[in-house]
């Protein structure tokens, strides 16, 4: 009919590739980032995924509500000290592979935003894989950053993504904030006895721990 | 410009209720100014509320005139009234040594956010209120943040710079 004919015609049945490669390839093709706006630069996110700029043609359309079926965490716009161990926090219930984008100046460095109240650059919370500089950046550089993270990706390997590694665990505090379980006095008295308030031991962890 | 003489009218029946109650009285722009002593302010402000028909409580906001000023801090009221439509102001002096208000929480419910608001950007501690937590910065802020000596960029090592 079209091109299959012709491809059936021409290929083997069976062909040999790296698993990597194929792994990688499957996993660039379908980025699902989490829904996570946090300012102006949201309105561009949302824009990205319009019909005039149609992220879905490179997979990466499918916003996701709940953090666990995300693979792309995009911070569009500035993260405030009381936003921080809550960014964290979605950060950590992301399932592996996971990806970061900080989108804008506000996310990157902190912007015209040098206060008190602002996160100077996301990178002091979260790894960060592609910067977007721009305040806020078009939702053309927003696209060519989700393509900039599928070559990234396909240079990876599965070997490096395993469990979360211990610097990056929800355990790992960050500097100078306290994390937001800290309100009540039953939770200050477990973190005390170095229970962790909210989590009932992951697959993963049981795992690492035994 | 707004009238008013019947703002100042209210003014003059409070101060033949009680002539300690009205430390000072400013008429500009249209709008009525009141400088309360600061024992008397809920004493003001249920009168107010209960004899002159300001059953609301538009906003609630504390102010630092500078650190070498004294007093250093004053707080707002502006007062509001759905019966006759007229807006008043009550201003609480407060020095910098002592920076501290009796709560309002009791004529108004809404002072509560308010005041929280205030404690938490200027360290004006109202007393006897029931839930005088920080309500905008998180909980472990260091400082308060509109007091005109704060580094814009905070204290280390929190500013994560």
């Amino acid at each position: 009919m079209g091109l299959e004919n012709t491809l059936v015609e021409s290929l083997p049945d069976i062909i040999t590739v790296k698993l990597d490669a194929v792994v990688n390839w499957a996993r660039k093709s379908s980025l699902w980032p989490a829904t996570f706006g946090l300012a102006c630069c949201a309105i561009e996110m949302m824009n990205s995924v319009s019909a005039r700029n149609d992220l879905s043609r490179f997979g990466a359309e499918t916003f996701r509500a709940s953090p666990r079926q995300a693979d792309v965490m995009i911070v569009s716009g500035r993260v405030s000290r009381k936003m921080a161990p809550v960014l964290r926090r979605i950060y950590d219930q992301m399932p592996e592979p996971k990806w970061v984008i900080s989108m804008g100046a506000c996310a990157t460095s902190g912007g015209v935003f040098d206060n008190y109240a602002i996160v100077q650059g996301v990178d002091k919370v979260v790894p960060v894989d592609v910067y977007v500089p721009g305040c806020p950046p078009r939702p053309e550089m927003l696209v060519h950053a989700i393509l900039m993270l599928q070559d990234k990706v396909m240079k990876e390997s599965m070997k490096d993504r395993r469990d979360t590694i211990a610097g990056e665990s929800r355990d790992a505090m960050v500097p100078g904030t306290l994390p937001v379980t800290i309100d009540t006095a039953l939770e200050a008295e477990m973190i005390s006895e170095g229970k962790n308030p909210y989590s009932v031991a992951s697959k993963h962890e049981r795992r690492r721990s035994s | 410009m707004a009238d008013t003489s019947r703002l100042l009218e209210i003014v003059e029946k409070l101060r033949t209720q009680n002539s300690a109650w009205i430390k000072e009285t400013k008429n500009a722009l249209g709008e009525v100014t009141v400088t309360v002593p600061r024992e008397h302010i809920v004493d003001v402000c249920w009168v107010a509320k209960t004899q002159h028909g300001f059953d609301m409580l538009a906003d609630l906001c504390g102010a630092d005139q500078g650190v070498e000023e004294s007093p250093r801090f004053e707080v707002n009221y502006h007062l509001f009234s759905t019966k006759h439509h007229q807006r008043l102001r009550l201003k609480v002096l407060v020095e910098e040594d002592e920076p501290k208000v009796p709560t309002v929480t009791s004529v108004w419910k809404t002072a509560n956010w308010h005041e929280r608001e205030t404690f938490d950007l200027l360290g004006i501690v109202f007393e006897n209120h029931p839930d005088l937590r920080r309500i905008l910065l998180p909980s472990d802020f260091d400082g308060h943040a509109l007091r005109k000596d704060y580094p814009l960029r905070g204290f280390e090592p929190y500013s994560l710079t």
